[in-house]
C-alpha cells in the first residue's frame, strides 16, 4: 500500500494553520510557518482556494478559510445553480432524445426533482419541480445511491411500486455496484408499469457527484425489443452529464 | 451528401458568439468570446469595434471546429446584434473613428432634454415612431459631430461611415475597405430615430434635423434576403439575415401571429409583442418597433417594452449587499420564507422605463419592519421582475385589440422557477419556456435560414419550436390584486425622488 500523500499532508496543515488564528495570513506567513517553500505553498494555497477551501483577500492577498469548508457536510451546490447550469444541456438532452429530462438531487432519503424539461411533443405536461422518487426505484435515485450522494432510508425497508421493483438489499446493491461500473443507470418498468428511465451522474470538482439527469418514457421508447436499454439514448445522456460536469469544474469527465 | 447548418452570429452586448444550428433548429456547436465594457467617464459606456471583429475571426472557426463542420456546409449566416450601439469609421482605411458608444451609455441626457422640449416629441414620433431617448442612435452621432473636432466635415466629405453592429460585421465580412457592403436591416435601422416607420426608408426630415449626411448612413434592406456573399471568414457563404436582438428573440420564439409575445429576461428586459402589419401607436409608454421585414414582403410590426432593471436587481443583491454568492441562489432564499412579509423592492436604479418612463424615480424599499429578513427581500426581489412585467402587459392589452393569451419567456432568469410561477400568476396566463433557450441565435439563423430557402417556410419553424415547461397561474384573483396595489403604492413612493436640475 501506499505511504500518505505529501502535499495532502501540507493542505492539511495549511488549512489547521488558517483555522488556528483569527488573521488572514499572508503567503510568505504560511509558507515560513510550516517551513515550505513558497511556491510550493502557493501551489497547494491556489489548489485550496480552486475548491473554496480558501479565500483569498482581495485587497490585501491574504489567505483564511472559504465558506465551503462550513459546509462540508452539507451539499456543497445549490440546486438552483444546478439547474441554471443545467439548462441548455438538459433542453438539448430533451429535443435529441425526444423524451423527458429531469435532474435530481438527494433529500432526506429521496430523489428531489430540481429541473424538468417536458417531452417536446407539445402535450400537456406539468412541472414536476419539487417532487419526490423513491431512490431504488428510479434511475436518478440509483445513481445518487451507487456513487455515494445519497444514503438508502433504513427504516420502512425497500418499498414495492412494481413486481419489477429491487426490494432485495443485496440484488439493489449488486445493480448498484454495475452502475458504478457502467458510469449510467436504468430503470425498467421498476416504479409503473410500461415505464422505464436511464440516469447518468452529474459530477462537480474533484469528481464528486452532485446529481443525475436522466430521462423517462414508455418502456418501448427507452429499450429496444430485447427489453435493453437503447444505446443511443445512452450515450446521449453521457454527453449531456458530461457536458455539465466540465461546466460545474469536474476536469475528466 | 453532408449535412448542411444555418450559422447564426449574435453579437450582444458582453459578447459575441456564433452558434450552429442544424434542420429541426436544434444547436449543434457554441463559440463566444465577451469583450472589454470601457466605462470613461460616469454614464459613459464604450466597445472597441475592432476587438469584437476580432472577436468574431476567433469564434466562427472554433464553432465550426467544434462541430466538426466546413464552411462549405453553411448554409446561409444570420446576425443578431445589440441594438442603437453606434460605430463610425474611415470608408477607406476601415479604422473606427474612436469606441463604440453602447445602448446603455446616457451622455446624450441633455440633448433628450432640449428636444423634448423643442421641436417635442410629436416631431419624432409622427416620423419615426420613437420618442428622444438616449438610447437611439441619431443622438450619439449628433453628440459625436458636436463634440469630436472634424467628424462632421469629414462625414460630409463622404469620408465617414455609420453603422450599429451588424451594418459594421457586415461591411467587414463582405470585404471591408475594399468593396464591403455597407447594409443594415430595417428592424435595426428602425432604432436610429433617422428611419421613416411608415416607409421604412431614411427620413429627410430627421437626418435634416441631426444634421446627418445620407452618404454615411447604411442602405436600409429587409431582415431575411440574400445581402452577398462572405468574403473573409467564411468565403462564398450567403449572408442573408440581420435583425436586432430583441426582434431575433421574438422571431426565434416564433412569434409570427398578432398578439403573439415574448419577453427575454436578462439583467434588464424586453417584452415585445407583435402587432401584425398594424403600425400601433402606443397611448401607454410603449414604443412602436419594426419586428421583422422578409425579402420584399410587407414589414411587420410590435410593440416594445422594456424594463430597465430585472437581472441587475439580482445581481446588486448579490455583488452589492453580498447576501447570496451566486445568482441562482436568490431562489433558494427567497424559499426560506412564505411571501414577501409585506416588503416591495422598487428598483428604479436609474429612473423607471416602460411604461412610465420617470427619469426622476430612484429605487425604493418599502414595508420595512422588524419582522423582515433576508429571505423576505429575496422575495421582493423576484416579485419585482414579475410586478414590472405586468404593468408592462397592463399596458400592451390597453394598446393592443388582443388581450395576451400566455407569455412566452427566454434568457437566464427562466431558470428561476420562482420567479416564472410569479410571473404566470401576476399575468394570469400561462407562462411558457422554449426547449431551445438560445432564441437571439435561433431568431437570426431562422430568417437567414429562410431566406436561403434552408427551411421553406414560417409553419416549419413552428413546428420546430417546443414547450420545454410551462407555469399556470395559481394566484388567487383577490390577493393578485391586493398585491398588484401595494406595488402600485410602493411605485408611487419611488417617483419624484431625483429633483430637476438646479439653474446655475
Amino acid at each position: 500500500m501506499a505511504g500518505p500523500v505529501q502535499s495532502i499532508e501540507r493542505a492539511a496543515a495549511i488549512l489547521r494553520l488558517l483555522a488556528g488564528g483569527p488573521r488572514r495570513l499572508g503567503l510568505g506567513e504560511v509558507a515560513a510557518s510550516l517551513g515550505l517553500a513558497k511556491g510550493t505553498a502557493h501551489g497547494i494555497l491556489r489548489t485550496l482556494q480552486h475548491v473554496d477551501f480558501v479565500e483569498q483577500d482581495a485587497e490585501t492577498g491574504k489567505y483564511q478559510l472559504g465558506a465551503a469548508l462550513l459546509h462540508l457536510g452539507t451539499s456543497y451546490l445549490d440546486v438552483n445553480e444546478l439547474r441554471s447550469r443545467s439548462l441548455n444541456w438538459a433542453d438539448a438532452l430533451a429535443a435529441r432524445s425526444g423524451e423527458a429530462v429531469r435532474l435530481g438531487t438527494p433529500l432526506e432519503g429521496q430523489v428531489l426533482i430540481v429541473h424538468h424539461v417536458f417531452r417536446p411533443d407539445d402535450t400537456f405536461q406539468t412541472l414536476d419541480v419539487g417532487s419526490l422518487l423513491p431512490l431504488h426505484a428510479s434511475s436518478l435515485g440509483k445513481v445518487l445511491l451507487a456513487f455515494g450522494t445519497a444514503d438508502p432510508d433504513p427504516e420502512p425497508g425497500l418499498a414495492a411500486y412494481t413486481r419489477h421493483t429491487l426490494i432485495d438489499p443485496e440484488r439493489l446493491a449488486r445493480a448498484l455496484t454495475e452502475v458504478r461500473e457502467v458510469g449510467w443507470a436504468a430503470e425498467i418498468q421498476e416504479m409503473s408499469m410500461g415505464e422505464a428511465g436511464l440516469a447518468a451522474p452529474i459530477r462537480g470538482h474533484g469528481g464528486l457527484v452532485v446529481g443525475a439527469i436522466g430521462l423517462s418514457g414508455p418502456v418501448e421508447r427507452i429499450c429496444d425489443s430485447q427489453g435493453r436499454p437503447r444505446p443511443q439514448l445512452i450515450s446521449l445522456i453521457r454527453e449531456a452529464a458530461r457536458a455539465i460536469s466540465r461546466d460545474l469544474g469536474a476536469a475528466r469527465w | 451528401m453532408a449535412e448542411r447548418y444555418v450559422m447564426s452570429i449574435d453579437q450582444g452586448t458582453n459578447s459575441t458568439r456564433c452558434i450552429l444550428f442544424d434542420l429541426r433548429g436544434r444547436l449543434v456547436s457554441v463559440a463566444q468570446k465577451e469583450h472589454k465594457q470601457h466605462f470613461p467617464r460616469p454614464g459613459w459606456v464604450e466597445h472597441d469595434a475592432v476587438e469584437i471583429w476580432q472577436n468574431l475571426r476567433r469564434v466562427v472557426p472554433e464553432a465550426l471546429s467544434d462541430a466538426g463542420v466546413d464552411h462549405g456546409q453553411v448554409a446561409a449566416v444570420g446576425l443578431a446584434n445589440q441594438r442603437e450601439t453606434t460605430v463610425l469609421w474611415d470608408r477607406r482605411t476601415g479604422a473606427p473613428l474612436g469606441r463604440a458608444i453602447v445602448w446603455q451609455d446616457t451622455r446624450t441626457a441633455p440633448l433628450v432634454e432640449e428636444l423634448r422640449e423643442r421641436p417635442g416629441e410629436e416631431f419624432f414620433l409622427e416620423r419615426c415612431a420613437l420618442p428622444p431617448s438616449t438610447y437611439f442612435s441619431a443622438l450619439r452621432i449628433r453628440w459625436l459631430f458636436d463634440h469630436v473636432k472634424g467628424i462632421e466635415q469629414r462625414a460630409k466629405d463622404g469620408e465617414v461611415l455609420f453603422g450599429t453592429m451588424e451594418s459594421w460585421l457586415i461591411w467587414n465580412l463582405t470585404g471591408g475597405a475594399d468593396g464591403g457592403l455597407h447594409i443594415t436591416d430595417a428592424t435595426n435601422a428602425s432604432r436610429t430615430m433617422l428611419m421613416n416607420i411608415r416607409t421604412l426608408t431614411w427620413d429627410e426630415e430627421l437626418l435634416a434635423f441631426f444634421g446627418v449626411p445620407r452618404s454615411m448612413l447604411p442602405e436600409i434592406r429587409s431582415s431575411a434576403e440574400t445581402y452577398g456573399d462572405a468574403r473573409a471568414l467564411l468565403p462564398g457563404v450567403s449572408i442573408t439575415a440581420a435583425l436586432g436582438d430583441q426582434q431575433a428573440a421574438l422571431f426565434g420564439q416564433t412569434c409570427f401571429s398578432p398578439g403573439e409575445a415574448k419577453c427575454t429576461y436578462g439583467t434588464g428586459s424586453f417584452l415585445l409583442l407583435n402587432t401584425g402589419l398594424d403600425l400601433v401607436r402606443s397611448r401607454h409608454g410603449l414604443l412602436t418597433t419594426v419586428a421583422y421585414q422578409i425579402g420584399d414582403q410587407a414589414p411587420v410590426y410590435a410593440l416594445e417594452g422594456s424594463i430597465a432593471v430585472t437581472g441587475a436587481l439580482v445581481q446588486w443583491f448579490r455583488d452589492r449587499l453580498g447576501l447570496i454568492s451566486s445568482a441562482p441562489e436568490i431562489e433558494t432564499l427567497a424559499r426560506t420564507v412564505e411571501d414577501n412579509g409585506g416588503c416591495y423592492i422598487v428598483p428604479a436604479f436609474s429612473g423607471l422605463f416602460a411604461p412610465r418612463w420617470r427619469s426622476d424615480a430612484r429605487g425604493v424599499i418599502v414595508g420595512l419592519t422588524s419582522y423582515i429578513t433576508k429571505g423576505h427581500l429575496a422575495r421582493a426581489v423576484l416579485e419585482a421582475t414579475g410586478w414590472q412585467t405586468r404593468e408592462v402587459v397592463d399596458a400592451m392589452n390597453a394598446d393592443s385589440s388582443v388581450p395576451l393569451q400566455q407569455l412566452k419567456v427566454d434568457g437566464g432568469m427562466t431558470a428561476d422557477n420562482l420567479l416564472m410561477q410569479f410571473v404566470a400568476d401576476v399575468l394570469d396566463v400561462p407562462v411558457v419556456r422554449p426547449m431551445v433557450a438560445e432564441t437571439v441565435s435561433l431568431g437570426a439563423a431562422y430568417a437567414a435560414g429562410l431566406a436561403a430557402g434552408y427551411w421553406p417556410g414560417l409553419e416549419v419553424l413552428r413546428r420546430n419550436w417546443h414547450r420545454a415547461a410551462q407555469w399556470m397561474p395559481a394566484m388567487d384573483p383577490a390577493r393578485r390584486e391586493a398585491e398588484y396595489e401595494n406595488w402600485q403604492r410602493a411605485v408611487e413612493r419611488s417617483l419624484g425622488w431625483v429633483g430637476p436640475p438646479r439653474a446655475p
